[in-house]
């Protein structure tokens, strides 16, 4: 079986091909887009790239409950970092007027 | 009262903590008091002290307040001894010592430092009181640097001039070098004896036969003479005693000429028979002494300053003062100091009158006819001048007579060299009178205001004249009817624990060599008084005429200049060289400032690293991620 194959057939490669890509997509938003609120987007993608990742395991372990519940807790803690880093995001727009992450560089030195 | 003596130096330690602490809040009239209370009570109390050691059968009074230290073999008393050496000095000290804080009253009554003044003066009663009673020479070397303290601080007493402080520093830094031989000598003294009482050390060395050649006590009788050469003002070390004039005139008479300068020869006294056991050292000591005898009273014959004249007539002296210890004659030099006390706190204070009278001028071209003005001023000091020359009958002659006696019995040589001093002490002191009581006024707005000084200045004077004439009577020597009568009175004190009788008395033309010097000596002080008399245009012309020897005199030789350039500059140089290559190249440059320069470099580098930026720290967490990652999973 060639690796395209594998991937299409359906088979556990494909979920973690697919994580993977999630991954990337949310690592590249995190380390080029200098908006703030897109930056906690990727950071979003990545931890459900995490989940996909997590499930697919689950699933081709036979079942394992350990998997699913730990998605569970990832998605309530995700909620409330969602929470926090919104917040976050407000408090510095309040303060400097804008979102840019570079130009939030006072702690510096 | 044997139990009181212990007060006799600690007295004056009280007055000095009380005017020094309290003086100033507690006033003028309570300084006085206690300053000279304490210093009174102390006489008394050394006259009973003194009587009652007379009384021994051996003279000698033993005081013993316990152990000081114990090291090893080593153990130091806390104990004062009186016998006729340091009991005569006690005497001295606290006698002299009183009619001079009297004196300082009417000298320092409008001085600001009033209370300090006499604070330093009482302190240094007592460290004089620990140098000559003190049984140990630990002790005695505790008085020895307490006096150079306070000499220090009573010359830098006027602190807001120029040139006082810097005295004062020169003073401490030659005795330091003295001072050091003054420790080698007793470290010597203890590793060849095992102890440092006094007594113990005169018991053990009456055991020992004289040395022939260099051995182990002629090095220390030379260390302790170099400490004496120090203290006490002798070649090479006597730079420090003519600036030291920069203090009050009282400390001048008090520290600079009747007690501290003394010291040195007060310890070869005490230390005789060790000293006697060392003949090179002896003999060293005679030429040190006859030549600083010659060399300063040559000085003197130019000086202007008055203070500066009776500066170098006092290294002078004290040269006389080791000729005779240097000529086995530890009587005859101790009876010079005595009688020199009398006649130099004289003429200081004397001095000081006519500084005082003359508002604070101390240039004898400037002075002149004081004679009307100042009575009782010029009589005292006529009677120091006829002691201080010679004068037959008064206490400077038979002192004198007796040191240059010895020395001609020592080495012909020393005695014509004593002899030439002796005749230019006469000329500059007749000098010095004429310039200043004779002639007519030089500088007729101070003789205007001239006035003769109050009671407490001029009751000093009158008994130390008395004094200077008449004391000399204790030591009439043989060759002029008399016993020499201190010789005999100190003699128990001289050869304490000696088992050898004192060598025989040699025989000498001792009336013929007298008659010689006094001819000589006033001869030159008639020539002294008659070019002087009508004021100073003999020296100018003579100035004018010699130029060289003049200012090679009144130059004092050029020495401080010599000293300045082959000794000090180079010292300064080697200092300036190590401090420009060695501590601010190598302490400050490799030391402390490189470590530093690469702490901050390195800080530089990584600080680089903190951009501040979110996106920086994420990918370098990326990075870190997958360097772990491959790690891991390899």
């Amino acid at each position: 079986m060639t690796g395209m194959e594998a991937i299409l057939s359906g088979g556990l490669q494909g979920y973690l091909v697919v994580a993977f890509l999630l991954f990337t997509i949310g690592l590249a938003t995190v380390l080029l887009r200098r908006t703030l609120l897109m930056q906690f987007m990727g950071v979003e993608l990545m931890l459900n790239a995490a989940n996909v990742a997590l499930l697919a395991f689950a699933r081709f372990r036979g079942g394992d409950p350990q998997g699913t519940v730990f998605y569970l807790f990832i998605i309530a803690v995700a909620a409330c970092e969602a929470a926090v880093g919104l917040a976050l995001v407000i408090g510095l727009f309040r303060h400097r007027s804008t979102t840019d992450s570079d130009r939030a560089a006072s702690l510096k030195q | 009262m044997n139990k009181y003596y212990w007060l006799i130096p600690i007295l004056p330690l009280v007055g000095a903590a009380f005017n020094g602490l309290l003086g100033k809040r507690a006033g003028k009239g309570a300084t006085t008091f206690v300053g000279l209370g304490v210093i009174f009570g102390s006489l008394l109390l050394a006259v009973s002290a003194f009587l009652a050691m007379k009384a021994t059968a051996d003279h000698r009074l033993v005081l013993n307040y316990g152990e000081w230290m114990a090291t090893g073999s080593l153990s130091v008393p806390f104990g004062m001894v009186i016998d006729p050496l340091s009991g005569t000095m006690m005497l001295v000290i606290t006698g002299i010592g009183f009619l001079i804080h009297l004196y300082s009253v009417g000298y320092m009554h409008g001085d600001e430092g009033y209370s300090r003044f006499f604070s330093y003066l009482n302190l240094f009663v007592f460290f004089m009181l620990t140098l000559v009673l003190g049984s140990s020479l630990v002790l005695m070397f505790v008085g020895w640097e307490g006096v150079g303290l306070c000499s220090y601080l009573l010359i830098g007493y006027f602190f807001e001039t120029d040139f006082a402080p810097d005295a004062g520093l020169k003073a401490f830094l030659t005795n330091r070098v003295g001072d050091l031989g003054v420790s080698i000598g007793m470290m010597t003294l203890f590793a060849a004896f095992g102890t440092l009482t006094v007594s113990d050390i005169l018991t053990q060395a009456g055991h020992v036969a004289p040395e022939v050649g260099f051995g182990v006590l002629t090095f220390a009788t030379l260390m302790l003479f170099v400490g004496a050469t120090g203290k006490s003002a002798q070649l090479p070390l006597y730079l420090w005693l003519p600036d030291a004039m920069a203090g009050p005139t009282p400390v001048s008479a008090l520290i600079h000429a009747a007690t501290m300068v003394t010291s040195g020869i007060y310890m070869i006294c005490r230390l005789a028979p060790v000293f006697a056991l060392a003949p090179i050292t002896m003999t060293v000591v005679a030429w040190v002494g006859a030549a600083t005898a010659l060399f300063a009273a040559t000085i003197g014959l130019v000086q202007r300053d008055i203070k500066k004249v009776l500066a170098y007539s006092t290294v002078s002296q004290l040269g006389y003062m080791f000729l005779g210890l240097g000529a086995s004659g530890f009587a005859a030099g101790f009876f010079h100091v005595f009688t020199h006390a009398w006649f130099k706190a004289l003429l200081f204070l004397g001095a000081g009158s006519v500084i005082h009278a003359m508002h604070h001028e101390q240039d004898l071209f400037k002075m002149g006819g004081l004679k009307a003005k100042t009575k009782i001023t010029f009589i005292t000091m006529l009677c120091g001048t006829l002691a201080i020359m010679g004068f037959p009958g008064t206490s400077g002659f038979f002192s004198k007579d007796e040191i240059l006696y010895l020395a001609y019995l020592k080495s012909p040589v020393l005695w014509v060299i004593g002899v030439i001093g002796a005749s230019c002490t006469s000329f500059y002191m007749w000098r010095l009178m004429a310039l200043t009581f004779w002639g007519e006024p030089r500088d007729h707005h101070a003789y205007d205001h001239a006035h003769e000084s109050p009671f407490t200045m001029t009751v000093p004077l009158m008994v130390l004249a008395a004094g200077s004439l008449f004391w000399g009577v204790w030591g009439i020597p043989e060759a002029f009817g008399g016993h020499f009568a201190i010789g005999e009175w100190l003699k128990p004190a001289l050869t304490y624990g000696q088992v050898h009788a004192a060598h025989g008395h040699h025989e000498g033309p001792a009336v013929l060599l007298a008659c010689i010097s006094t001819g000589l000596g006033l001869l030159m002080g008639f020539l002294g008084w008659s070019k002087y008399k009508n004021g100073p245009a003999a020296e100018i012309a003579f100035a004018g005429r010699h130029p060289f020897i003049h200012d090679l005199l009144l130059n004092k030789y050029y020495v401080d200049e010599g000293v300045e350039r082959f000794l000090l500059g180079p010292t300064r140089w080697f200092g300036n060289l190590l401090w420009k290559l060695f501590d601010v190249i190598v302490i400050d440059g490799v030391g402390v400032n490189l470590p530093g320069a690469l702490a901050r470099v390195s800080g530089d580098f990584t600080a680089l690293f903190q951009t501040g930026r979110v996106r920086n720290y994420a990918l370098s967490m990326a990075l870190g991620g997958a360097v772990l990652l491959y790690v891991f999973l390899k």
